[in-house]
């Protein structure tokens, strides 16, 4: 199952010169460029772990995209996501983030119906890919 | 430059000119820097080279890339900052490199003060100057040959690295005095085998360093009156001798000094009644009150 979180997710993936104009985009707004990357597709997984120093300053989306491919060799099997902050004041926030790297096989979540009292309803969605530990999700790798 | 516009058969070379602006740039550079004649020359050289590259492109004559990289030796003071400013807008109006702009870095800011600490500094360094220009001055401080773990080697391997797999996004200019970028060089072979353009920077003749520092006076609001334009004439034949030396920006600093004494010198009568000329007017005993003049005593600026 496709995970679709973030800008354009309903979209087919986005080349890396789709990337590159996104990227170049943000930068020409003065926003701050990162790339973050996870194995826990889980939608309310928060934490994705970033790589490398947020990017500030830049003024091409090359620089980006190298960190981008230096990202992908070492974890191509992974989520990687680029964000986009503004730092300006009153926003202080994120402005944009899409996907731009996915696992080729994304098996999807289960939805576990929990009965509590009154036979109400309590759902749970896990990721079948979180049975397996940390680093070891997708592939061999 | 779109990849897959039809090639071009016939081009009006005069119209591609004009549109794209070089003109402008290599005429300021012909007007706001005096002498840097072979300088001026390579220059223009370069920039026609990259106008016909530009148009054998469109006609699908070529594809690759070519190595932009440059080194500017020459002394203190003569000039290389500014034309490396000058470079970034003509190669940015022929479109070789995106953004235009200039990052001008030491080796502070590339070279790191532990292990791990180089690789990310330099790199953030070279993202930061992606699609425009990173001037490196006093590039020979990377490398060190007395100390043979010193991190600089590895900021050079990064660079290296880098200016040759991205050169569409990137163009290096490396800076510094002649004899030691030579030694520099000669030391790492992988740099000069890189660098498309070596261009030398001449030491300015007294004349134009006269005239430079009626430039600089020209823009600070400033003129010499007679008496203190001979005494500067004398000034510059004289300090030229003396130590330290650095061309134009040495002429900035004795500019400076002579302001200050000017203002003194007016401070020093406050009952008087000023007239625009009276602010604007360096005399002569501005100048001839400078350490230069002196004889025998040690200049220490």
């Amino acid at each position: 199952m496709r995970v679709t979180q973030g800008c354009f997710s309903f979209l087919p993936d986005l080349t890396d010169e789709q990337v590159s104009r996104q990227v170049q985009y943000c930068l020409a707004r003065g926003w701050a460029v990162n790339i973050e990357f996870t194995d826990d597709p889980h939608p309310r997984n928060n934490f994705w772990e970033m790589w490398g120093l947020p990017m500030f300053d830049l003024r091409d989306a090359a620089g980006v995209m190298m960190e981008l491919n230096e990202c992908r060799k070492v974890y191509g099997d992974r989520y990687i996501r680029m964000s986009a902050f503004d730092s300006s004041h009153g926003w202080e926030s994120l402005r944009l983030s899409f996907i731009v790297n996915r696992p080729k096989q994304e098996p999807g979540f289960h939805l576990e119906r929990h009965e509590v009292s009154g036979r109400n309803i309590r759902y749970t969605t896990k990721s079948y890919a979180a049975d397996r530990p940390e680093g070891a999700r997708y592939g061999d790798k | 430059m779109a990849a897959d516009a039809p090639p071009v058969e016939r081009v009006d070379l005069r119209r591609e000119f004009v549109e794209v602006g070089i003109g402008e740039v290599l005429d300021q550079l012909d007007r706001e820097l005096i002498g840097l004649k072979p300088v001026k020359t390579r220059i223009r050289e370069i920039a026609s080279l990259l106008l016909i590259e530009r148009i054998r492109k469109r006609m699908n004559l070529t594809s690759e890339v070519p190595t932009l990289h440059m080194s500017f030796t020459g002394n203190p003071g003569t000039g290389k900052t500014t034309v490396a400013l000058r470079i970034a807008s003509i190669l940015h109006r022929l479109g070789f490199v995106r953004r235009g702009h200039v990052v001008s870095v030491t080796r502070d800011e590339l070279v790191g003060q532990y292990i791990g600490h180089t690789a990310p500094k330099t790199k953030e360094i070279l993202k930061k100057a992606m699609g425009g220009v990173l001037f490196i001055d006093e590039a020979y401080y990377l490398h060190r040959p007395d100390n043979e773990r010193d991190y600089g080697q590895e900021a050079i391997e990064i660079l290296l690295q880098v200016m040759e797999s991205q050169r569409e996004d990137l163009v290096v200019i490396l800076a510094g005095y002649g004899d030691r970028m030579d030694k520099f060089f000669a030391s790492n072979p992988g740099f000069r085998s890189r660098i498309a353009h070596h261009i030398d920077f001449p030491d300015y003749s007294d004349e134009e360093l006269l005239a430079i520092a009626e430039l600089m006076l020209q823009d600070m609001n400033y003129r010499f009156s007679a008496g203190a334009r001979d005494a500067f004439v004398r000034y510059i034949a004289l300090r030229k001798t003396q130590p330290l030396f650095s061309n134009a920006r040495s002429i900035r600093n004795a500019l400076d000094r002579m302001r200050l004494r000017q203002a003194s010198r007016l401070v020093a009568d406050l009952d008087r009644v000023l007239s625009a000329d009276d602010i604007m007017s360096l005399e002569a005993s501005d100048v001839l009150a400078s350490r230069v003049f002196a004889s025998g005593m040690a200049v220490t600026q």
